[in-house]
């Protein structure tokens, strides 16, 4: 076990990936000079510029290229700098790397990894904040991964590249530098579509995922100073998503809070939402209640940018009246 | 270097297929047997069979969505499209893809593309690949002068350009976009004049003469073997048919344009110019020829109708591979 940062902990992963399996390669835009937060940082050095390949600025070749790179039997890694970005290359990626196994009935196979960073990051405004997990949920033929930690960071993302399907990998940017024990050596795998309790309570879940779940962890250290015990569940992987966790876990407490970061309208919360409604909706304790951006544009200056974010007192207050309520 | 007299009659067999193959996709779809929509090449069939008659089997392409010719060109079996026009389960998608989505990765047919511009920039990627690969493959994007304004084409085409990448771009000029003429749509006439811009070679030719296409074809191909980089190849050619079989649109074109077009058959011309030479092709053997080329179309739609359609919990299969 080392105490490393989440950026160290992915570029490690795709060290250890490329070093395996020769077929494994990236590219984007500057990737040789370490990429935009450093997560390719040193790899060109080793494994040379055809297999750290540095692009020019034109995502829908890019994401193009890696689709017609993984039909022919390579394992493409893209990265789109930011979430937002990627919007440029929607067309290759929802239309071409996500149907095209299914289209040609099951002859292709995308294996590649779709790395688009997001979250709110020092104000960094509209076109550079955004939280679009939620729109590739709604995608079949899409995997959505969305690592909350560094060890996760790690584990998540070689699972990502040894998947055999398209992964839209969603690192946060505000967690580059946060660090954890991650565990050492290449047998590090986290298994996509498994949620992990983060925290153990019986009294209300917390269903979050990316960087909310340090959120959602300091919510639950406020509520046992009042004597609730909050469970924490971070589902790590959007889909597939791990229901049974919690549909067991709200099985239990009786009530559910989902807190997401992205714009709560249409949110992949309302799915979590939902599909416990359906199936648990007689034996909750009280409502399920969301949290998450109001539907606006994110903000550029500090206290507007605040507006938007979902607090540990938000969540703490919400789990309160829950608990309350019941 | 012309291709022999034996490899010509075989160019000339595959052209007829193609037609011979989308007259009857167009009987059937209009009979009811064949579904949504269905975009015929009829009259472009120089464009693939010209350049794919310089390829290997494990060089690749990706086609659009008047794919039908593309798959012929590149040695595709007849029963298997067929049956996945006609929406059965031993169609080459299993009935998931239909007329628009046709691969056969088998023979380096990496589909058609539903979508305009869709496969510039995958064809790119599998230039990349055999870049890296380093075994001599090339990959060829066959696409419309509809997609040659889309963004994809410049970025893919700069991408290729700049990497010294396999890849040959074979832009179809049939003229239109859809609907639209590609005079109303675009700022100079010739696409192939865009190559400039990238520093990479940009070739007219004249898209219904075969053999003008595989010369063409061949000195991109070698080029791009020997790794100095792509070719755009803008072949000037015209659609007999409407953009799409479904009658719910006019067809703009003028018919005095259409007359014009539908005289330079570029399957009469080839048979013209083997007849014009001593012993190579008689009016007979290209009665026979053709009669081949309608019974393989025959066996391919009594193949399609005597397969079963896909049981329903198929609708669910393939959509992940893992």
């Amino acid at each position: 076990m080392s105490r490393i940062t989440y950026q160290q902990a992915c570029l490690d992963a795709l060290a250890e990936e490329m070093r395996r399996d020769p077929r494994v390669w990236a590219l984007g835009e500057d990737l040789g000079r370490g990429g935009v937060f450093g997560q390719y940082r040193g790899l060109v050095a080793e494994f040379g510029p055809e297999r750290i390949a540095d692009t020019p600025i034109s995502e829908a070749t890019i994401m193009g290229a890696a689709v017609g790179a993984a039909l022919v039997g390579t394992r493409p890694v893209v990265e789109m700098r930011f979430s937002d970005f990627a919007l440029c290359a929607v067309d290759e990626l929802v239309n071409q790397a996500a149907k095209a196994r299914f289209m040609f009935g099951g002859q292709a196979r995308v294996p590649m990894v779709i790395r688009q960073p997001i979250g709110m990051w020092r104000s960094s405004a509209a076109q550079h904040s955004q939280s679009l997990e939620g729109w590739y949920t709604h995608i079949p033929g899409l995997v959505v991964v969305t690592p909350a930690t560094a060890a996760d960071n790690k584990g998540l993302l070689k699972s990502a590249i040894r998947c055999d399907d398209p992964v839209v990998y969603m690192e946060h940017k505000d967690l580059w530098q946060v660090p954890d024990d991650v565990p050492d050596g290449p047998d590090h795998l986290v298994p996509l579509g498994k949620a992990r309790i983060a925290q153990a309570g019986s009294d209300c879940t917390i269903v979050t995922w990316s960087r909310m779940l340090s959120v959602a962890l300091q919510a639950a250290g406020a509520l046992a100073k009042d004597g609730l015990e909050a469970e924490v569940i971070d589902l790590r992987t959007l889909w597939p998503w791990d229901r049974q966790a919690v549909l067991d876990s709200v099985a239990r407490t009786g009530r559910l809070i989902v807190a997401q970061e992205a714009v709560v309208v249409s949110g992949f919360g309302a799915e979590v939402a939902a599909t416990v409604a359906e199936e648990l909706g007689p034996r909750l304790k009280a409502p399920i209640r969301r949290l998450g951006s109001p539907r606006a544009p994110i903000a550029y200056s500090p206290p507007l940018e605040d507006v938007l974010r979902v607090t540990a007192d938000s969540i703490a207050d919400t789990a309160k009246r829950l608990c309350a309520s019941g | 270097m012309q291709p022999s007299p034996e490899r010509q009659r075989e160019m000339l067999r595959q052209m007829q297929t193609i037609r011979r193959f989308e007259e009857r996709a167009s009987d059937d779809y209009h009979g009811g047997a064949i579904y949504g929509v269905v975009h015929c090449y009829i009259g472009e069939e120089a464009v693939a069979v010209g350049v794919c008659s310089t390829l290997n089997r494990d060089d690749q392409i990706i086609s659009t969505h008047r794919g039908h010719g593309h798959c012929i060109a590149k040695g595709a079996d007849l029963n298997r499209m067929m049956a996945e026009l006609y929406g059965r389960e031993t169609g080459y998608c299993k009935g998931k893809g239909g007329s628009m989505h046709i691969a056969d990765f088998g023979i380096g047919m990496l589909g058609a593309n539903g979508i305009v511009a869709g496969g510039i920039a995958i064809v790119t990627g599998a230039g990349l690949a055999a870049q890296l690969d380093g075994k001599g493959r090339v990959a060829v994007s066959f696409f419309g002068d509809g997609a040659s304004n889309a963004g994809p084409f410049h970025e893919s085409l700069n991408i290729a350009a700049a990497w010294k990448l396999p890849v040959i771009f074979v832009c179809e000029n049939n003229l239109y976009a859809a609907q639209t003429s590609a005079a109303e749509t675009h700022a100079q006439e010739d696409i192939a004049a865009r190559a400039h811009g990238y520093g990479i070679p940009g070739v007219i030719v004249d898209g219904n003469d075969v053999l003008a296409v595989h010369g063409a074809a061949a000195k991109a191909v070698a080029r791009a073997r020997a790794g100095e980089g792509p070719t755009l190849i803008e072949c000037k050619t015209y659609r007999w048919r409407r953009h799409t079989e479904r009658v719910n649109q006019p067809d703009f074109r003028p018919e005095h344009e259409i007359e014009v077009w539908l005289k330079k058959d570029p399957i009469a011309r080839l048979v013209a110019h083997l007849k014009s030479q001593q012993g190579q092709l008689t009016d007979a053997e290209w009665q026979e020829m053709d009669r081949q080329v309608l019974r393989g179309i025959e066996e391919a739609v009594g193949f399609a109708k005597s397969s079963p359609f896909p049981k329903p919990e198929a609708a669910l299969e393939d959509v992940f591979a893992s």
